[in-house]
C-alpha cells in the first residue's frame, strides 16, 4: 500500500472537485451550533476538566477496571470476549454469527468495526451486513468509507444521495427531497431490521461498576437493531470504559453538545445484560490501544469519546474532506491515532495541520491534540519517514541560522538579487509559495543594519 | 526596566520596519533596550518539522543570548510561544529555562501586562481588521477564543482601542486560522491558500481597510494573497500601528 499523501488528496478535493468551500460551510455550521450549545452551560470548562480527569484516571488503572467490567457484565448475563487485534475481533464476531447460523446482520454506527474492516470480512463469508445509520448506509451503498465519524456522509450532496437511492432503493430518478429520501431509507431499513438474525452495535460508554454500556444514536437504529434479533454483539475499544454510573452524566452532557450542538442524543440506550432468551456478547478490543497507553506523549489521545468536534473545527479537515486522510478516523485525532499505529503509512497526517490549536480548545475531554500532532512530527522524523527535501532543508537551515556571518551574507545577497531576477524565473513550478501568493517585497536593509545605523553597536 | 529585543529572523530580513516600530514603542516608554546581534532564530521552523535535533542548538543559543536581560520582548506571538511552550522538549532539565520562559513576552502582552500602558498619543482613523494569530491566542492566551467558554477579551484589541478614531471590523469567524502554519504554507499549499483567501473574504465583507495581527508570519501569507489578487487592503503589523506609522 502506498503511503497516504494528504496534501495531494486535499489538492484534488479543492481544485479538481471544487468541494472545499461547500464542505467547509456545512461543517462550520455544525461547529457554530456546538459553540452555542457549549456557551449555554456556564460550567462547560469544569465539565471538560472533569471528563478529562475521569478518563486519565481510568486509563491509569485500565486493566483493573476492564476486569471489573468483565465481572459485572458477566454477572448480568453477557458473554465478554477479549480481542488483541482487528483480526481477532473479526474472527470472534464471525464465530458468534456462525454458531447461530446468522446470515443477515444489522449494524448501528461503530467506528471500531470500521477500524477493524469488519464488513468486508463478513461479506466474504457470505453474511449480509447492513449499516443502519442513515449516513453509514449511504456510504455503504456507494461502497466507500465514512468521511467523518459522526457525520459519515457529510461529503455527499443530497442530489448524489438521490442518485444512489434511485439505483439501490428504487426511488424516483432525480428526486432529492430529503424527506422523501429519508422515508425511502426508513422503509428499506425496516425490512432489514425485521429480517435480521443478529444485531451489532458499537459502544459509547461502558461502566465498570455496573457492567452496563451505553449506545448513543439519533435515529434509534441501535435499539431497533438489538430489539428483534436473538443475538446482540457489542464491539468496544478498551478506552470506552468509565468507572462509575454517575460519571455518565458528565460525558453525555459533553458528547452531543460537542458533536452536533444537541443537548443530548435522541437516544441514549443503556444495555444491562441480554434480553430474556437472547444472547449478548461484548467484545473488548485493543488493536494498538495499549501500546498508545504506554506512550506518555500520546496517552491522552485515548480520552477520545469520538464526538468529531475536532474535525468540525479543523480548518484543514473542513477544506480537504475526510477521505483525504485515508484513515477510519480522520482529522486531528485520526492524525495522531493512525501514525501512532503505523508511522510509515500515515507520516503525512501530522503535517496536515497548521498547528492552530483550535482542536485542543474544542475537545470536550481536553486532549492536547495540536501538541501531540507536533510531537508526532518528531516521531515521524525519528522513524526516518520525513521526506528528504524537508529533512535536509531543515538541516541546512539549522546550519545557516547558527552562523551569523553566513546568515547575514545570504540575507543581504537574497535581498539584493531577488528584485533583479526576472519574474518567470522566481515564480516557477517549483515555487509552491508563489503559485497563488506574491513573495514579500525585499527591503534594502535588514533590521540589524537599521538598528546599527541608528544606535551603533551596543 | 530593561528589555532584550528579540527580532525573529524573518522580521530581521524581510520586515525591518516592524522591528524598528517595536524599538520606537519601547523607547517612548523609556525602556532600556538591548539588541544582541548574536541572535538569529528561535528554532521554530525545525521544531515544527519534527527536526528537534536541528532546533535544540538554536534554543541553547537563545538561552545564552538573552541570559542577562531583565525581560525578552518580541513582536511575534509564535516565536514567543516557541520559547515558552516548546523549549521544554528541546532543553530538558535545563536549570536556566524557567527564568527565560517567565521573562519572555510577546510585545502586546508585555505592553498590557508588564508596562500596563494606559494611552497612546496618536490617532489611527481607519477601520482595522484584527487577525487573531493562533499562537498568540491559543498558546499565549492573549485573548479569549471562540471554542472556550470564558469572558471575552483581547490584549491586542485592548491596546489598539486606545488609538483615537480607530474602528474594528466584526468578522463572521472571529479567530479562524489564516493557513500560514510555517512549512504547512508550502507543504499543503492548496489548503493553506484557501484558508487565507477565506480569511481575506471575511475581512473584505466586514469592511477592513487595514489588516493587522501580532504575528508578521500570518500577515506575510495574507499579504502575498492580497497582492496577487490586487485587492485594496493595507497590511500592517500591530507594532507599526502602535508606533504611529501611517497607513499611507
Amino acid at each position: 500500500m502506498h503511503a497516504i499523501e494528504h496534501a495531494k488528496e486535499a489538492k484534488e478535493f479543492i481544485e479538481s472537485r471544487g468541494r472545499a468551500t461547500w464542505h467547509d460551510s456545512a461543517l462550520w455550521f455544525v461547529r457554530a451550533k456546538r459553540d452555542k450549545a457549549a456557551q449555554s452551560l456556564p460550567e462547560w470548562e469544569i465539565l471538560r476538566e472533569t471528563a478529562s480527569q475521569i478518563k486519565q484516571h481510568t486509563a491509569s488503572r485500565l486493566a483493573d477496571y476492564l476486569e471489573k467490567f468483565e465481572a459485572n457484565a458477566t454477572r448480568l448475563g453477557a458473554t465478554v470476549h477479549w480481542a488483541a487485534t482487528a483480526d481477532e475481533h473479526n474472527r470472534i464476531v464471525m464465530e458468534i454469527l456462525q454458531k447461530h447460523g446468522a446470515k443477515k446482520v444489522v449494524k448501528s454506527k461503530s467506528m471500531l468495526t470500521e477500524e477493524c474492516h469488519l464488513n468486508p470480512d463478513l461479506e466474504a463469508a457470505g453474511i449480509e451486513v447492513v449499516d443502519t445509520d442513515l449516513g453509514e448506509r449511504i456510504v455503504q451503498l456507494r461502497q466507500e468509507p465514512p468521511s467523518h465519524i459522526v457525520l459519515p456522509a457529510i461529503h455527499i450532496k443530497k442530489a448524489e444521495v438521490g442518485e444512489v437511492f434511485h439505483q439501490h432503493l428504487g426511488t424516483d430518478a432525480g428526486a432529492d427531497d430529503p424527506d422523501y429520501l429519508t422515508e425511502a431509507a426508513r422503509q428499506h431499513l425496516r425490512e432489514k431490521f425485521c429480517a435480521a438474525d443478529a444485531g451489532i452495535t458499537g459502544v459509547n460508554f461502558a461502566v465498570a461498576e455496573t457492567g452496563e454500556f451505553v449506545v448513543c444514536t439519533n435515529e434509534g437504529n441501535a435499539d431497533l437493531g438489538t430489539s428483534l434479533p436473538p443475538v446482540h454483539i457489542a464491539c468496544m475499544g478498551i478506552e470506552k470504559l468509565i468507572p462509575r454510573q454517575k460519571d455518565l452524566g458528565v460525558f453525555l452532557r459533553l458528547l452531543a453538545r460537542s458533536a452536533t450542538g444537541q443537548p443530548i442524543t435522541t437516544y441514549s440506550s443503556h444495555f444491562r445484560g441480554p434480553r430474556s432468551g437472547c444472547e449478548l456478547h461484548i467484545i473488548l478490543v485493543d488493536n494498538g490501544r495499549s501500546s498508545i497507553l504506554g506512550r506518555e506523549d500520546f496517552r491522552r489521545s485515548l480520552n477520545c469519546i469520538r464526538c468529531g468536534a475536532c474535525m468540525n473545527t479543523c480548518p484543514v479537515y473542513r477544506r480537504s474532506g475526510g477521505h483525504s486522510y485515508g484513515t477510519t478516523v480522520p482529522g486531528p485525532i485520526g492524525s495522531i491515532l493512525a501514525p501512532a499505529r503505523d508511522p510509515g503509512q500515515h507520516h503525512s497526517l501530522p503535517f496536515a495541520c497548521s498547528l492552530c490549536g483550535s482542536c485542543t480548545d474544542v475537545c470536550p475531554v481536553k486532549i492536547d491534540l495540536h501538541h501531540q500532532l507536533l510531537t508526532m512530527r518528531g516521531e515521524v522524523k525519528k522513524a526516518g519517514h520525513l521526506p528528504a527535501l524537508k529533512r535536509w532543508g531543515m538541516w541546512a537551515m539549522g546550519i545557516v541560522l547558527r552562523r551569523n556571518w553566513l546568515y547575514g551574507f545570504l540575507g543581504s545577497v537574497g535581498r539584493k538579487l531577488l528584485p533583479l531576477i526576472p519574474r518567470p524565473l522566481i515564480y516557477n513550478r517549483m515555487n509552491m509559495w508563489g503559485r497563488q501568493r506574491e513573495l514579500p517585497q525585499t527591503p534594502a536593509k535588514s533590521f540589524r543594519q537599521l538598528y546599527r545605523e541608528r544606535y551603533g553597536r551596543k | 526596566m530593561q528589555v532584550g529585543l528579540f527580532i525573529p529572523c524573518y522580521i530581521d530580513q524581510l520586515y525591518p520596519q516592524v522591528g524598528m516600530a517595536t524599538v520606537e514603542i519601547l523607547e517612548r516608554l523609556q525602556i532600556d533596550i538591548r539588541f544582541c546581534e548574536a541572535q538569529i532564530c528561535c528554532g521554530q521552523p525545525m521544531a515544527n518539522t519534527g527536526c528537534n535535533d536541528d532546533a535544540a542548538p538554536l534554543a541553547r543559543d537563545f538561552l545564552k543570548n538573552f541570559a542577562d536581560d531583565q525581560y525578552v520582548v518580541s513582536p511575534s506571538g509564535s516565536c514567543v510561544a516557541m520559547v515558552r511552550h516548546h523549549y521544554d522538549h528541546l532543553l530538558p532539565d535545563n536549570a536556566d529555562l524557567p527564568a527565560l520562559k517567565s521573562k519572555t513576552f510577546e510585545l502586546c502582552e508585555f505592553l498590557t501586562d508588564v508596562v500596563q500602558v494606559e494611552q497612546f498619543d496618536h490617532a489611527f482613523p481607519h477601520q482595522v481588521g484584527l487577525h487573531q494569530s493562533c499562537h498568540g491566542l491559543r498558546e499565549l492566551r492573549m485573548g479569549s477564543c471562540s471554542e472556550r467558554v470564558e469572558p471575552a477579551f483581547s490584549k491586542v484589541r485592548q491596546l489598539l482601542a486606545k488609538l483615537d478614531g480607530i474602528r474594528f471590523s466584526e468578522l463572521r469567524r472571529q479567530d479562524e486560522c489564516c493557513g500560514f502554519g510555517g512549512t504547512f504554507a508550502v507543504n499543503e499549499e492548496s489548503v493553506s491558500c484557501l484558508m487565507g483567501l477565506d480569511r481575506i473574504a471575511d475581512h473584505e465583507s466586514a469592511g477592513t481597510e487595514v489588516l493587522t495581527a501580532a504575528d508578521m508570519s500570518c500577515l506575510m501569507h495574507l499579504q502575498g494573497l492580497i497582492r496577487r489578487q490586487k485587492k485594496n487592503m493595507k497590511v500592517m503589523h500591530v507594532a507599526e500601528i502602535l508606533a504611529g506609522y501611517p497607513a499611507e
